[in-house]
């Protein structure tokens, strides 16, 4: 016997193969090196349609109908032989409305309405909940066949009862939404996922095969053996002809057909075989390989079938169960534990596409536009909130479908689970494929066609389903409410022809379709119905049709114009138009009617924007189309892919425009405060210019006309002007000096100093000056070197500066200046104290900047340049440090600065 | 005509056929207790018509030089 | 004998036109910035004034507007002297009610000249 623990650690190991699996695909698309960009990949995909119920329940149909499991496979197979017509046609539509679901596709037929979108989500979520039911039922089967097979005690440690569907359904929601809602943008493709299915299917069907070459060529020696010791068993002999299916040939009709609907209307086909789908053409091999899949899965559900009934003959074994049952009785364990593999993949990978497919429609065409009318959501902050809905959306229909197990599961086999689940599937067709083929068909007629159609559905299956599990009365179902039986759910009308399904596809097929003809007769589609029908009839391209007649049709030339300019702006349409004027020497009036080369002209220019197809369908609209208005054909144009997005790239050229403008604007706007900056230092230095130069000339011409002037005064005079000589020497050079600093052209020389030294220097520099104020200057410096980075000279200036300032404002009568070096380990920290009159609160800020010279708060003016502090300040910033001036308590001010201890 | 419809036209009858084939009247012709080759008739036939089908959609579809065509697609199994 | 008042913050150029106007023969005061500008005319009643524009405390045109506000000053004649040299400050100047505007660095001869002119003007009638 399998222990418990490697069957969970063999499941959750497969499990995180899959989610490898689903990584690498991901990984690979996101390289742009696509896997699932082949046509094998793409029919493995769709093989999910084979599910938990294929694998464990076609046997067990088998072994009570026989042959009536079949028609589940054979109806994919004629559904195939029209892919090539149908299913192309649909997924180019898909891809020129960017088509997420079903629902959004059925919605975009009938005028893009939201309320048939929302009615095809409920409908689909409704109606796939028993599906997924099925095979959370399928894999806690699955366990509980490996777990209890011949007499193991009952309490497996692991799992408590029939909860393995809870944690089965809470794990397979987990795995659902990582990989499904990884990425925020819900129109992307789930590479990853589509891998991880097409690879599941790869193993499900070596499962099965596996176990089928056992049963048929180990345990029985080849297939007429083993049916030749059939024949020998009565029931089983029976099997081999039609009347073992109940219902007969009705039955496997109608089951043919929903199957025929199921396998491109389930939400998870649509979503493989649609929504997932890479090159249109991979539909070419698929026609035939999918069907050849489905053939080869199914040769051995029969053999197995009866080799399972005649190997436990009389004993209860679930029929559902028999593929595993089989390889365990025998003794084969590990091709057991395979078999169920197998079945896990079925199931998990039917559950994960089915919840993304689902969860996409709950979010996109049910929830996301009510809260949006609701003003619940705003369009900016979707992005998180659509993330967190749609996984939310997978937890809940996991739920739902835990539910619906726990409330019928066990009163229905498999098979007829799943049925239901096809039946309500098929609703979708009529609006499909009407809608697809038939312009007439309306929003109103869909939109009844469905209501009818679905509400028929949950009176004749769901309803009854509920009745049988004792949820409600069962005389509901039989005879029917109030006793009626014409009223019951099985047999309305007193149809009592058909099994219980079949009943339900006739009458619901017959409301659906009957109310969407009808209603669609008498309906008066305008607007964007019509325009979208008339879309969606033509939808396939004007190439496959081969059709190359030029057009007939009356159109104004001003229509024709207006139609591209919509497209490609006013502006480059004109001038196409003109262009083809000259080329064909012809004058467009506005008013007339366009001639059949305008119009190629025409379609050929739209094409170039929106291709082929659409342009065919816009000209073949706006040519043949009805009551067709050119205003309804702008609308859908705007609302088509291709126009959405060159409207998106002419935003974004407008809003790159717009950024530019707002940069040069915010650039000018700095050149002219720039140009004012510049204009007032100018000025400033001008006027310091004026003033030294006023002195020298008034004096040098008095010197120079005073002939005979006293020696003395002459001396005097002279000794002044040199001195305002000095001055204005000076001034210049602190102009350059000071421009050279705060532009950072010159960043000075990078070295490793010590500003203890650097200090000294200064402190020498400025004795002499010190001395001649009779000024004291005492100083407190660390006892090591204080190593920084930095240009010595300016570091010296900025400390020469910082004292002959000191030295200056000092006390005229006692004169003291202190400074001080303080070494941190992370900065590096200069004082200069002076005794002076202090510095007003107001003023301090303003004395670092160039030309403000304290002028109120001492006599006369000093002979300063009004730029010496501007400098320090512009060092000490290219240094990284800062520089600031606080009150000295005691009177005068503190000049501090300090340095990073890395400075630049 | 081009060769696109007509191959449209090719298995749309091939779908009619296999409809069919696979229904009442003529899936019950092979509703006998008798075998071939040790297989029941009916499970036969039902494979038989299956294969018949897949075959004949593959010969269909296989890709002929159609100009009209779709544009020539990447080479398969990259 | 006239008098004239010389108002500079720059000792220099104080000393430069005290020069100049002694050596016409005027008499002379001097005053470094705006309010003992504005005492000094108070106290000596002057005729002329040479005013610096950018001075500590109070500015040249202040100074300006309180003497023509002063009826008992309205007769002194008062020269502007700047190193603002735009013409907007010039005419902003003249507006204030200054008789002359001479922008540094000026002609000594050209000073003399002028202020020997505006002297004679006032005391002419």
């Amino acid at each position: 016997m399998l222990p418990h623990w490697l069957i969970l650690s063999v499941s959750f190991g497969y499990l995180g193969l899959l989610f490898a699996v689903a990584y690498y695909g991901d990984k690979r698309a996101d390289a742009g090196r696509s896997i699932i960009s082949n046509p094998y990949i793409y029919t493995f995909s769709i093989a999910v349609y084979c599910t938990g119920w294929t694998f464990y329940g076609s046997v067990g149909r088998a072994a009570a109908t026989g042959a009536g499991f079949l028609p589940i496979y054979l109806g994919p197979t004629l559904a195939a032989l029209l892919w090539w017509l149908v299913l192309r046609k649909i997924i180019h539509l898909s891809k020129v409305f960017n088509i997420t679901s079903i629902a959004d596709f059925i919605a975009s037929r009938f005028g893009k309405s939201m309320k048939i979108g929302g009615l095809v989500t409920i409908i689909a979520v409704v109606g796939i909940m028993p599906y997924i039911s099925l095979q959370l039922k399928a894999i806690s089967l699955s366990f509980n066949t490996l777990f209890h097979f011949h007499g193991i005690p009952q309490d497996s440690g692991f799992f408590v009862g029939e909860d393995t569907a809870l944690y089965v359904a809470l794990i397979l929601a987990v795995f659902s939404i990582l990989f499904g809602t990884r990425h925020i943008d819900v129109t992307e493709r789930h590479e990853g996922m589509v891998a991880a299915i097409a690879f599941e299917s790869l193993v499900k069907f070596l499962a099965f095969t596996a176990v089928g070459l056992f049963v048929t060529f180990s345990i029985y020696k080849g297939p007429a053996n083993l049916y030749a010791e059939a024949m020998q068993v009565p029931e089983l002999a029976r099997l081999m002809q039609m009347d073992a299916l109940p219902g007969g040939y009705a039955t496997w009709f109608s089951l043919t057909f929903i199957s025929m609907t199921a396998i491109m209307f389930l939400p998870r086909q649509f979503q493989v075989l649609v929504v997932e789908n890479v090159n249109e053409d991979h539909v070419r091999t698929a026609t035939w390989l999918f069907p050849l899949y489905l053939f080869a899965i199914n040769l051995f559900v029969i053999p197995i079938a009866f080799a399972g009934v005649m190997q436990f003959a009389g004993a209860n074994v679930d029929p559902d169960t028999l593929v595993l049952a089989l390889p365990l009785m025998h003794g084969h364990n590990l091709l057991a534990l395979f078999v169920f593999l197998g079945g896990l993949s079925a199931a998990t990978g039917m559950v994960i596409v089915e919840s993304i497919a689902l969860s996409t429609m709950l979010s996109n065409d049910l929830l996301v536009p009510i809260m949006l009318r609701l003003k619940l959501l705003r369009t900016e902050a979707m992005g998180g909130v659509l993330l967190m809905l749609r996984r939310g959306c997978i937890l809940g229909v996991l739920l739902l479908g835990y539910l619906y197990f726990r409330l019928i599961g066990e009163s229905y086999a498999l098979v007829t689970i799943g049925l239901v689940s096809f039946a309500a599937a098929a609703q979708f067709a009529p609006p499909i494929l009407l809608g697809l083929y038939w312009k007439g068909a309306s929003r109103t007629g869909a939109l009844a066609g469905l209501a009818a159609g679905f509400v028929v559905w949950a009176y004749t299956l769901l309803l009854p389903s509920f009745a049988k599990s004792g949820w409600l009365p069962i005389s509901l179902v039989d005879p029917g409410p109030f006793g009626i039986s014409a009223l019951g759910p099985y047999h309305l009308l007193n149809l009592t022809m058909f099994d219980p399904i079949t009943h339900s596809v006739f009458w619901s097929m017959l409301f659906n379709v009957g109310f969407l003809v009808v209603v669609s007769l008498y309906d008066r589609p305008a607007g964007l119905d019509q325009l979208q029908a008339a879309v969606f009839v033509q939808g396939s391209r004007a190439s496959d049709t081969g059709d190359t007649r030029l057009w007939h049709g009356t159109t104004r030339v001003a229509d024709l114009m207006g139609l591209v300019a919509r497209l490609i702006g006013v502006d480059r349409a004109e001038r196409a138009f003109q262009a083809y004027a000259q080329q064909h020497r012809v004058q467009l009036n506005s008013d007339n009617v366009a001639d059949a080369t305008l119009l190629e002209f025409t379609e050929r220019e739209l094409a170039k924007t929106v291709g082929a197809a659409s342009a065919r369908v816009m000209m073949s609209s706006i040519i043949e189309g009805e009551a067709l208005s050119i205003e309804g054909l702008m609308r859908i144009m705007d609302e088509t892919s291709q126009v959405i997005e060159y409207s998106r790239q002419l935003e974004q050229k407008s809003r790159e425009l717009e950024a530019a403008t707002q940069e040069l604007q915010r650039t000018n706007e700095r050149l002219k405060e720039l140009d004012v900056l510049k204009d007032d230092f100018v000025n400033t230095i001008s006027h310091e210019l004026r003033t030294p130069l006023t002195s020298i000339r008034a004096l040098s011409e008095i010197v120079h006309d005073e002939v005979n002037m006293d020696p003395d005064e002459r001396q005097r005079f002279l000794g002044i002007m040199v001195k305002e000589t000095e001055r204005l020497t000076r001034l210049v050079n602190q102009v350059l000096d000071f421009s050279k600093i705060e532009s950072g052209a010159v960043r000075g020389i990078q070295e490793e100093l010590d500003l203890a030294d650097v200090t000294q220097e200064a402190l020498a520099a400025t004795s002499q000056l010190a001395r001649d104020r009779d000024v004291t200057i005492s100083s407190q410096l660390p006892s090591e070197p204080v190593r920084l980075i930095g240009d010595r000279d300016r570091l010296v200036q900025v400390i020469v500066n910082l004292l002959s300032n000191a030295i200056k404002y000092c006390d005229d009568q006692v004169g003291k200046v202190h400074l001080r070096l303080i070494s941190d380990p992370d900065e590096v920290r200069m004082e200069v104290r002076d005794n002076g009159p202090g510095i007003r609160p107001e003023e301090r800020e303003r004395i670092f900047e160039k030309f403000h010279q304290l002028s109120d708060t001492v006599k006369g003016k000093p002979h300063g340049t009004g730029l010496g502090l501007a400098i320090c300040k512009a060092i000490i910033q290219n240094h990284g440090g800062r520089i600031w001036v606080e009150d000295n308590f005691g009177g005068g001010s503190i000049f501090t600065f300090t340095l990073p201890r890395q400075a630049l | 005509m081009p060769e696109s419809k007509r191959r449209n036209e090719r298995l749309v009858a091939l779908f009619v056929a296999a409809l069919l084939a696979l229904n009442f009247p003529l899936l019950s012709l092979a509703s006998v207790m008798k075998q071939v080759w040790g297989i029941p008739v009916l499970y036969f036939y039902l494979f038989f018509v299956w294969a018949f089908i897949i075959l004949a959609s593959g010969l269909t579809l296989k890709r002929t030089r159609d100009p009209s065509g779709p544009a020539p697609e990447p080479p398969a199994g990259t | 004998m006239p008098r004239i008042l010389l108002v500079d913050d720059e000792p220099n150029i104080v000393l430069a036109l005290e020069f100049l106007m002694k050596k016409e023969g005027y008499e002379t005061f001097t005053a470094d910035d705006g309010e003992k500008a504005l005492e000094a005319i108070r106290e000596h009643q002057p005729d002329l004034v040479i005013l610096d524009l950018m001075m500590p405390k109070l500015d040249g045109y202040e100074v300006c507007q309180r003497v023509r506000s002063d009826p008992a000053c309205k007769n002194t004649v008062i020269v502007m002297l700047t190193a603002k040299g735009r013409e907007v400050e010039r005419e902003k100047g003249l507006a204030m009610g200054a008789d002359l505007y001479i922008t540094k660095p000026f002609s000594t001869r050209e000073v003399v000249e002028k202020v020997r002119g505006l002297l004679s003007e006032t005391s002419a009638p």
